[in-house]
């Protein structure tokens, strides 16, 4: 029993080291100067932010970081509010054609990204929207996976709960944004992790529909910079730059690491 | 004002079937209607029948890009279980800081594939890299991670498996944790060693958890983009472009939308075969 608790700290602290390492090893190498670069251990003697001034000069990225705060947050509000909505009309009100939206909700979970890439982007081209926000907002505006949370949330909400608010005259509306939303934070926190963090995260979409780089997306920018030849052979700026993208994210993730890990393993049970 | 009846129903739906109308119904009808064109977003689209698809069957470089992506996920795949499975059993003793550890391992979950390839990329840089520079102070020769074909998409999927274990971990310790702690007792009294019991009790109960594990894993695989553009540009010697890449690159570089889409309908049905042969084999009970 204890040589096998030995073995498990082992691994569990060799696993961690590996997972953390790297990381560490890049925040602190975005504060080397660029000649100290290339050595296992990151730590310096003299740190600087001289890599961090050069970017902020090299590339717009508070614009970038601008981009991406408000892209990430519509598409976050948006997928809670219309997801909720949908959510609720599935769950707990009845009208013909519930079980088909239901169906289709089920069946676009699975469907896969690549069928739908090229003419989205033919879509977005014909709109007039490439280098808009809403190219990048739009096709992300509701999810299946929002939908299908909120439906579930929504059904383990007694139903005497609606028949009385329904007596005192209350509309849908309010039902819906007085009731059940309150009693459902866990699912909107769900939802709202996935999405933000999916929409923050992404590169792919914004590489395809931005061109201008004032509208570059956080992400797309770092990469632009980095892999596009204007960073090639600093590692240090490239991790400065890469810091902008992660440093949001992390703080966030320590501050409501519960809800992250939670969101993202029901995301898996779900998918 | 309260809108009476059924259509409330369908009023709340409304703007979830304008979006999937949009957003899906038409892309899905329409990338079937390209695959049966030659178009490049300006000119008129030209009818070319099946000559999209003839020409995907005898495209080298496309079955280049899906045999990298098989090489993909067997090294990716087998990695992510073992390396799961082995850190959530270790989880799941009664062991201090579990909260710490399971914290650790989910912090390249949340980080941008983006970032990570950034940074991989100089991890796996071969003069100065994080890697080699730890290789080369234990007496080994360097190795060159990203710049020779045989070792660049294996490296790429261990870069990957680094970035994903950590949500692996949860799926596998929520299935052992299942495991009434009886049923380890039992199997202990009737003399198991813990090898018997890792696969007698353990195995068959995060089977559900192996599933979705090769499953995301999967699909994960097929949609490698972000990983080899920026890390290789699909090279050296095609040898880590993946099917996306192509795509993107006959959509983007050599504006043929056409065939582009066929390759995106195609990937999706192979896609699909995949993923239904891995039901098969791993979601139903073997006895």
């Amino acid at each position: 029993m204890i040589a096998r608790r030995i073995a498990g700290y082992i691994v569990l602290t060799s696993a961690a080291l590996i997972f953390l390492y790297p990381l560490l090893w890049m925040a602190l190498l975005s504060f080397k100067p660029q000649d100290e670069a290339g050595t296992f251990v990151a730590w310096s003697g003299h740190f600087t932010f001289a890599n961090y001034v050069a970017v902020l000069h090299a590339i717009p990225i508070t614009r970038a970081l601008a981009n991406s705060l408000f892209v990430a947050s519509a598409t976050t509000l948006s997928v809670v509010v219309f997801s909720a909505l949908t959510g609720y009309a599935l769950a707990r009100l009845q009208f013909a054609g519930r079980n088909v939206i239901f169906a289709i909700v089920l069946a676009t979970m699975a469907l896969p990204f690549q069928l739908t890439l090229i003419p989205l982007y033919e879509l977005i081209v014909k709109f007039g929207w490439t280098d808009t926000y809403l190219a990048l907002i739009a096709p992300n505006a509701i999810s299946a996976l929002g939908v299908l949370i909120f439906r579930q949330t929504f059904l383990s909400i007694p139903k005497e709960l609606i028949e009385a608010a329904r007596m005192e005259g209350a509309s849908e509306v309010q039902i819906l944004t007085r009731i059940f939303l309150p009693i459902s934070l866990p699912a909107v926190v769900t939802a709202g992790i996935l999405t933000f963090m999916n929409s923050w995260n992404d590169v792919l979409w914004p590489i395809i529909v931005i061109r201008k780089q004032e509208m570059m997306t956080l992400p797309q920018l770092v990469v632009a910079f980095s892999a596009g030849g204007q960073a090639d052979g600093l590692p240090g700026q490239q991790f400065a730059a890469a810091m902008f993208v992660v440093a949001p994210i992390l703080v966030a993730y320590l501050l409501f690491q519960r809800y992250f890990i939670a969101s993202m393993a029901s995301s898996g049970i779900k998918g | 004002m309260r809108v009476r009846g059924t259509n409330v129903g369908l009023l709340f739906s409304l703007p979830y079937l304008v979006f999937i109308a949009l957003f899906i119904v038409y892309p899905v009808g329409f990338a079937l209607y390209l695959v049966f064109v030659r178009w490049d977003l300006i000119a008129a689209p030209q009818y070319v029948g099946l000559g999209n698809l003839r020409y995907l069957l005898s495209d080298a470089e496309f079955w280049q890009a899906l045999l990298n992506t098989l090489i993909f996920l067997c090294v990716n795949v087998p990695l992510q279980i073992v390396a799961a499975l082995l850190i959530a059993i270790a989880l799941a003793q009664p062991i201090a800081l579990r909260g710490f550890f399971r914290a650790a391992f989910f912090v390249p979950v949340v980080i941008s594939v983006a970032v990570v390839s950034l940074l991989w990329q100089q991890v796996y840089n071969t003069d100065t890299g994080l890697l080699n520079t730890l290789i080369r102070a234990i007496g080994l020769p360097a190795v060159p991670w990203l710049t020779n074909p045989h070792v660049a998409m294996p490296a790429i999927a261990g870069m990957v498996a680094w970035k994903n274990v950590g949500l692996y971990v949860l799926f596998f310790l929520s299935g052992i944790l299942s495991v009434p702690a009886q049923l380890y007792e039992a199997a202990k009294l009737e003399g198991a060693s813990p090898w018997d019991e890792f696969w007698l009790v353990t195995v068959p109960l995060v089977r559900p958890a192996m599933f979705l594990v090769v499953v995301l894993s999967t699909i994960a695989g097929f949609n490698l983009f972000i990983e080899p553009y920026v890390m290789t540009g699909g090279g050296p010697l095609d040898s880590t472009l993946s099917v996306v890449l192509y795509m993107y690159k006959h959509a983007f570089s050599f504006l043929d939308m056409g065939y582009a889409a066929t390759i995106g309908v195609a990937l999706a049905a192979i896609m699909l075969v995949v993923v239904t042969i891995e039901r098969r084999l791993i979601d139903e009970p073997t006895v």
